[in-house]
């Protein structure tokens, strides 16, 4: 387990160094390089050589991205010139908030993906499992933002249940005004129910084809029973990896979660950003939540690996 | 055809979603390709004197915000969806299918850092990139094409990858090396055809999230530019009159939408069941 451990982790370390490698470039692939693109247009060539000179850009490459990284691990990620705001106390605001939806949101849909997929394996091809698959399909081909605003025009403006817009304020303010977040956390759980339900689904068929659920049927063992001790833990384990694996997409769902509610997170920023061509913060928000999906996985594999011997045993073999 | 091929199409046949999906997906590209054909509307041009009107003579489906039809609107922009979709997912296939069966023929350290590489770009979420790439230029239909390939390869670069370390272990695959054959030849001739099958399933799938990648880039603010037509933008377009009450403007192309992903992903779980034989009970 150690073994893996180590193994494991050097790898998120490489892949990190890799990630931070693809924001330097593409700050440097930035239209005029990155002084015109954070200037503007407008910008003098004096300007433009002051600002180089100023925060090093005139230096060679490689002594650049040393002075960009150095900088990026104690915490300074630039200045966006837009909003006159450093970009770390710009992420220092949006970060617990995308935390928060997307924590929530996931766990909400696990919660409720994984007794919806085994329902459906145990009921596999009888009227529940059809209906299941026509909602869980329905809803993950429909495009996020229009569930969003159906959501809205029917909880907010026909119903007057809860506010059509994302709460203001950090996490610990939005909890204490939980209705606001209702319609935001629906919106992203919706979707990724309908594509983890599908997943546990599989999962659990090809788990009760498995010969151990012959022997245990053979032996007598009531349905429901096998279920519960054998079949959930089998099939659930996969499910670990599957978050690790779907943590960008969530988080590609979050995005468009906060651009419809206006919730002022990461995905909201990022949004704002690339819409004003504020590359400072677009960059900073992408090294953030790359950082995050690494972790995040980091922790899925590790997490799965404590739960089946077999994998780690497997890594460490090959 | 051989006994494979034909006990795979037989087996696509006997699926009923499946075939359900694939008589859905045709319909739908006869409506756009050839619909306008038979239903000739002018999508370039404004009419302001018949903005907003609702179902009925002359417009099945009625007008929109600029006096376009809609019927004719959801062929047009049907088109530019499922070009868009199917292109960005032939073009990412083959890179993720380039990449991968290099990486997991020649294994190694340069499988690790190619692998590594994988992991880090697809640790940023494909609608950032997106939006990264889309906010450097307006976004025209090629570029967008161009945009969606360039951040959905990697999916296919790791299922491939994955399959070619299994196929390099075998004998026929070995033998090219033995024979003085060098790694192109080898990935090339022996290891992507015998993932063909692997590949065409994640197309089809891929094909289905464009689709509503592209969609989102429209209600982002940048989808393809007017005065082309997609469903994504007629969606978005058509949900800023949401409180007006023209319903016809936002159902016809979120429902367009819906059909056409749901038979995509119908096709896709069919081809996976026929095509790979572990499920094949």
């Amino acid at each position: 387990m150690a073994a893996f451990l180590l193994r494991r982790t050097l790898q998120a370390i490489a892949v990190l160094f890799i990630v931070t490698v693809i924001v330097f470039a593409l700050l440097h692939a930035l239209p005029g390089g990155p002084a015109r693109a954070i200037l503007g247009p407008r910008a003098t060539p004096a300007a433009i050589a002051a600002f180089n000179h100023e925060n090093g850009f005139d230096l060679p490459l490689l002594q650049q991205y040393v002075r960009w990284l150095g900088n990026a691990l104690r915490g300074n990620l630039g200045f966006s010139y837009k909003r006159n705001q450093s970009v770390s106390s710009l992420l220092a605001t949006a970060v617990p908030r995308t935390l928060l939806l997307v924590g929530l949101g996931t766990l909400i849909a696990v919660a409720v993906a994984i007794p919806v997929g085994l329902a459906q394996a145990v009921r596999r091809n009888k009227p529940v499992d059809h209906v299941l698959t026509a909602i869980t399909f329905t809803l993950y081909s429909m495009p996020a933002f229009w569930l969003g605003l159906l959501l809205v025009d029917i909880f907010a403006v026909k119903l007057h249940w809860f506010p059509p817009e994302a709460p203001s304020g950090g996490p610990l303010e939005m909890l204490q005004h939980p209705a606001g977040l209702v319609l935001p956390l629906l919106t992203l759980s919706l979707v990724t129910i309908a594509s983890f339900s599908r997943y546990v689904r599989g999962s659990a068929i090809e788990q009760l084809e498995q010969d151990y659920v012959r022997t245990a049927r053979a032996k007598g063992l009531e349905s429901d029973e096998l279920v519960r001790k054998h079949v959930v833990r089998n099939a659930l384990s996969p499910v670990i990896t599957l978050l690790g694996l779907s943590l960008p997409w969530i988080l590609g769902g979050s995005l468009v979660v906060e651009a419809v509610f206006n919730f002022p997170g990461t995905g909201f920023l990022f949004w704002n950003a690339a819409q004003g061509a504020d590359y400072p913060v677009m960059l900073g928000v992408v090294l953030v939540v790359a950082l995050g999906t690494v972790v995040g996985s980091l922790a899925a594999d590790l997490g799965y690996a404590a739960l089946d011997p077999r994998v780690r045993d497997q890594v460490r073999g090959s | 055809m051989n006994t494979r091929t034909r006990d795979a199409v037989s087996a696509f046949r006997e699926n009923r979603l499946a075939v359900i999906g694939a008589v859905m997906l045709l319909a739908m590209a006869v409506f756009c390709f050839i619909g306008p054909l038979f239903w000739k509307t002018d999508q370039v041009h404004t009419n302001l004197m018949d903005t907003f009107l609702p179902p009925g003579d002359g417009h099945p489906l009625g007008t929109d915000d600029l006096g376009r039809d809609v019927l004719g609107r959801l062929m047009a922009g049907g088109q530019i969806s499922l070009i868009v979709g199917i292109c960005a997912a032939l073009i990412a296939t083959s890179i993720g299918a380039l990449y991968g069966s290099l990486a997991g023929y020649l294994g190694g350290p340069v499988d690790s850092v190619l692998m590594r590489v994988v992991d880090a770009v697809i640790s940023i979420p494909t609608i950032f990139l997106i939006l990264f790439v889309a906010s450097l230029a307006p976004p025209t239909t090629v570029t967008l094409i161009l945009a969606v390939a360039l951040t959905s390869w990697l999916v296919p670069a790791r299922i491939i990858r994955g399959e070619a370390l299994t196929l390099r272990s075998f004998e026929f695959v070995k033998m090219v090396k033995v024979l003085g054959g060098g790694s192109t030849r080898a990935v090339t001739k022996h290891v992507l055809p015998n993932t063909v099958s692997t590949l065409a399933v994640n197309a089809t799938f891929q094909v289905a999230d464009a689709i509503l990648i592209v969609a989102t880039l429209s209600f982002l603010g940048l989808g393809p530019p007017p005065p082309t037509a997609n469903w994504g933008g007629m969606l978005s377009g058509g949900l800023d009159y949401e409180y007006s009450g023209y319903w016809w403007m936002i159902y016809p192309a979120g429902i367009a939408i819906i059909i056409t992903v749901v038979a995509i992903n119908l096709v896709g779980d069919g081809l996976r069941d026929a095509l790979s034989p572990r499920s094949a009970r």
